[in-house]
């Protein structure tokens, strides 16, 4: 059993507003493995930000405070380092590239000068000269065309996809072993996404970093990632492999999930979104985040008192729902319902 | 870059005919030469003469004009209409008066604003941060005549209770002093400060706004990201950005300046171009406004441009339109 | 499928649905929704320092504009027995008297009367004629656009309080409306701007396209569309008017050349009593004070009114 690389343990934060206090990040927990790409996947305001920025001490601290928990990187502890420990992590060994490309760069600064800083941060002794050629390489890697030349432009010169090219570059220019991407596709064309997706699979052959993908995109999802974990109302509620996600979900909010996506295959009558709106991360819904959407939880007061645990069924496919065994079972009487394909007791 | 400075110089000129229109055809506006002359008692009718056929006041007005800027141009804005003295010699004296003022002050305000501001951003809400903002809303809600006056009297009521001459409070200097230099900054101590106070209390409330925003924004973020010290992500990434915002705002004021310190030279007397427009505007010395007027215009556009062209070196983004 | 299977299924659908709907529970998914206005004003009354700023102006503003009610002696009758007294409460001089007697408490009310009187005309009328010019300018943009920024430009490029004192000079002042018109005048340039900006920029948003689609006209996008987005920095940008235009009012009228006897005015105040500062110092002190006060108060009210109005501003 290979250890974790990266392990995030029972993480709470916290943010107060003058609403009140939001708990954006209830006790969540996983882990990613070496080589690996973990999708976390989830809609807005479900918490999957702010554990891998708070993980990597990102979150303004006020109004935000990690109320307790441990992120596990290389055996100790990263929460709550000294920040002259953890500006040693960051990039080195944890790297992170953002959701929207133009805001993430430095508008006055080449986009080489840029790269070639992340170079220069963590090795000291680089000469400028020996951080350009390098940078024009990782350009190269990434393929932005004429590197060279595209070293001294400024980011508004890029065109979006070349932009998160760049970042792509900057997160990877240390070969960290760990890289979280958080929404990277999200501002981009469509077919943009397509070639930066591409890139990350590029970039991950060549450092062999485990990858962190966050979105809410579930295409994206399906195709990067080995593993899930699907988050909602700042909680994990389920965790599997790509398989066990798509085709035997084990949660209820997965399954909605799941049962929204429009399909090419097949014959579909109606789109069938989850009903209700995401929970209040504030007055929250007593007893489990979900049941106030979940058909399942219907007369049921075990949901609505008790919060469930993330527990593993017989299947190592963990799932935080009372009635996870159910789950399969209404599966099947949804996709009777709607006419979706489910074969032997699995989403086709 | 040089285009981009080409560009802008070529766009000021037609800028610069026409404030000299407006200046000219504005007074002609707001005032009549002719009838203001005959204001004047013990006027002799040749002199009255003398002054219409100096300043064509008997040509059409369109003619009038071309004389004017002739004059401007060419003979350092001519005589005044009534003494019948040169302008330029009395207005340059006035003007190198004035810049000693403001270049001191505009730089003390500038380094001082940048200091508070950038503190005031990173400490947000801190004992710090409250005081500083209520300094400068003070500092906005002052009238400078009655600061500089307070000033005055403060200085007056120390000398008269201890004997000791901190600052002068009128004049440029005394002549015969023992040591010319100081006696020249005590006496510029005081004006210095007026101005200085209500520049840094604006200056700063940008600087803070402008620091604040750049903070929060997205870049900064990845600086931090990026493994970078607090310093360099504060310094580097963040002041770069936050110093766009003030430096220009600092470059078209001073443009403004040149003309702008006119109650402050007025309370301490200091000889510059402030008193010489006051002087020129009770006695009714109509082409020696003009002058005045031109002079600032110049200094106005002077500074925009030189505001754009620092504007277009700061931000890379702005070069390319 | 036959009739009866499609109709079986759509009953089931519909159950499904029906059922899904029926389990959504109010708890935990309150949404409170306020209107924009309502949003504004809790936030405003939330900002103690602008709610003690805006209480404080209402006093003066209402002791002003009731002066001849309020003001416990006249403005320019000399009591001569009575003068050169220092703040006392004796006889109600608690802002002392002058030379000749007049009490200063009652000249400073009468004198913040007539700045208000000129602040509020300045405010409102160089705001109107800088909303009209800037609104035309950003909206229909172009060749009119520039035109008119090329105008306001010129406005800027001369020196502010000079051409206030030319104008004043020459065409005579001394009548507060007078005054206050010259000031709008100069005023107005700082407002179109901020309106040309902000039109220019909602312009080009979404909801006015939609607007232009369904086929409404110029006008009934200007004013129902984009000029209610753009009225929180309206009228953040008039409320400092009214403080600059108070404190240039002063500036004026301290040099001689805004308003003038007889009408009351607190620059002249301060400029009567500036000799004998050293002396008789309440003579110039309390006017400046004044001053100072209602000008502290507009500006916190205005920083209070901006982030109560700033949409974007929201804690991250």
């Amino acid at each position: 059993m290979t250890e974790p690389v990266l392990a995030i343990r029972d993480l709470v934060v916290e943010f107060d507003t003058p609403d009140g206090v939001v708990h954006a990040v209830d006790g969540v927990s996983y882990e990613i493995y070496p080589g690996e790409t973990l999708g976390v996947v989830g809609e807005s305001g479900s918490g999957k930000s702010v554990t891998v920025l708070s993980a990597l001490g990102l979150i303004q601290m006020p109004p935000g405070r990690i109320v307790r928990g441990e992120v596990i990187y290389q055996g100790r502890d990263i929460i709550g380092l000294p920040l002259d420990e953890l500006r040693k992590i960051r990039n080195k060994e944890i790297a992170m590239i953002f959701q929207d490309p133009m805001t993430s760069l430095n508008p006055v600064f080449t986009v080489g000068n840029q790269i070639a800083e992340a170079l220069t941060a963590h090795n000291e002794k680089m000469s400028k000269d020996a951080a350009r050629a390098e940078t024009i390489g990782l350009l190269e890697m990434v393929g932005v065309p004429n590197p060279d030349r595209r070293f001294d432009q400024y980011p508004h010169e890029y065109s979006g996809g070349m932009r998160q090219r760049a970042m792509i570059a900057m997160a990877m220019a240390n070969k960290p072993s760990v890289l979280i991407a958080d929404e990277p596709t999200t501002a981009l064309d469509v077919t943009i996404q397509a070639q930066v997706l591409e890139v990350m699979k590029v970039a991950q052959e060549e450092t062999g970093a485990a990858t962190i993908i966050i979105t809410h995109d579930l295409g994206v999802v399906a195709e990067m990632a080995d593993r899930i974990a699907v988050m909602y109302g700042g909680k994990v509620v389920e965790t599997g492999t790509v398989e066990q996600i798509y085709h035997t979900p084990r949660h209820p909010y997965t399954l909605g999930l799941m049962m929204s996506l429009p399909r090419i295959t097949g014959e579909m009558k109606r789109l069938l979104p989850i009903p209700g709106n995401p929970p209040s991360l504030i007055n929250r819904p007593p007893g489990c985040s979900f049941h106030p959407r979940c058909r399942m939880s219907e007369g049921r007061e075990l949901c609505r008192t008790v919060v469930p645990d993330l527990i593993s069924g017989a299947e190592d496919h963990p799932s935080a729902c009372h009635f996870r065994e159910e789950v399969a079972d209404e599966l099947l009487r949804e996709a009777a319902a709607t006419g979706i394909a489910a074969h032997g007791g699995s989403l086709g | 870059m040089g285009t981009f400075i080409a560009r802008r110089m070529l766009y000021s000129i037609p800028v610069l005919v026409a404030a000299s229109m407006l200046v000219f055809f504005g007074m002609s506006l707001v005032t009549d030469p002719l009838s203001q002359l005959r204001l004047i008692p013990n006027m002799s009718q040749e002199t009255l003469q003398n002054i219409i056929d100096r300043k064509h006041l008997d040509d059409p007005i369109i003619i009038q004009y071309g004389f004017w800027v002739r004059d401007m141009i060419f003979d350092g804005f001519g005589n005044s209409a009534i003494g019948d003295n040169p302008i330029w010699p009395d207005l340059k004296r006035a003007i190198g008066n004035t810049l000693q003022l403001v270049l001191i002050s505009e730089a003390i305000a500038v380094v001082l604003a940048v200091i508070l501001g950038v503190l005031s951003a990173k400490k947000q809400y801190s004992f710090f941060d409250y005081t500083t903002t209520t300094i400068s809303f003070f500092g906005f809600s002052v009238p400078i005549f009655w600061f500089a006056l307070i000033l005055q009297a403060l200085v007056t009521t120390f000398f008269l209770k201890t004997g000791i001459r901190l600052f002068y409070t009128f004049g440029q200097s005394n002549l015969g002093a023992a040591n010319p230099f100081l006696d020249r900054i005590q006496h510029m101590a005081l004006p210095i400060i007026t101005l200085a106070y209500v520049n840094v209390a604006t200056y700063s409330r940008y600087q803070r706004a402008s620091m604040l925003e750049v903070l929060h924004s997205d870049y900064i973020r990845t600086a931090r990201a990026k493994g970078l010290s607090e310093r360099t992500v504060t310094m580097k990434h963040g002041l770069r950005n936050a110093l766009i915002p003030i430096v220009t705002v600092a470059a078209l004021n001073f443009g403004g300046v040149l003309g702008g310190a006119v109650i402050t030279e007025t309370i301490f007397a200091w000889p510059g171009m402030g008193k010489f427009f006051i002087d020129s505007l009770i006695r009714g010395e109509i082409y020696t406004l003009m002058a005045w007027l031109m002079v600032t215009a110049i200094a106005v556009i002077a500074m925009n441009l030189i505001a754009d062209i620092i504007y277009g070196w700061l931000d890379p983004r702005i070069r390319y339109d | 499928m036959t009739d009866q299977q499609v109709r079986i299924d759509e009953a089931l659908e519909i159950e499904a649905t029906r059922a899904s709907l029926d389990s959504v529970h109010l708890e935990g998914l309150e949404i409170q929704s306020l209107t924009q206005w309502q949003l504004a004003k809790r936030k405003f009354l939330q900002h103690r320092l602008a709610m003690t700023a805006l209480i404080v102006l209402t006093i003066i503003f209402l002791a002003a504009l009731f002066a001849d009610w309020v003001a416990p002696y006249p403005f320019d009758v000399p009591n001569v027995p009575d003068r050169s007294l220092p703040p006392t409460l004796e006889g109600f001089h608690i802002f002392g008297t002058d030379k000749i007697g007049r009490d200063y408490f009652s000249r400073t009310l009468y004198g913040t009367r007539t700045s208000m009187y000129v602040a509020f005309i300045v405010a409102s009328v160089s705001t109107l004629l800088g909303v009209v010019v800037g609104g035309i300018a950003g909206y229909y943009g172009g060749k009119l656009d520039n035109l008119l920024m090329r105008l306001t430009d010129l406005f800027l490029t001369l020196p502010f309080l000079a051409i206030l004192l030319v104008l004043s000079s020459f065409l005579g002042a001394g009548n507060p409306v007078r005054v206050a018109f010259i000031l709008a005048f100069l005023f107005w340039t700082t407002t179109a701007r901020i309106v040309r900006g902000e039109f220019l920029g909602l312009r080009e948003k979404e909801f006015v396209e939609a607007a232009k689609v369904l086929g409404a006209s110029d006008n009934r996008i200007i004013f129902r569309h984009i000029l209610p987005n753009t009225v929180g920095p309206i009228i953040v940008n008039a409320t400092l008017t009214v403080a600059t235009a108070i404190l240039v009012e002063a500036a004026l009228s301290f040099l001689g050349f805004g308003i003038q006897p007889p009408f009351p005015a607190l620059g002249k105040l301060i400029s009567d009593g500036q000799d004998s500062l050293t002396t008789q110092w309440w003579l110039a002190t309390f006017p400046g004070l004044t001053i100072i006060l209602i000008a502290l108060c507009i500006n916190f009210i205005g920083d209070g009114l901006r982030d109560a109005l700033d949409p974007r501003q929201r804690v991250k």
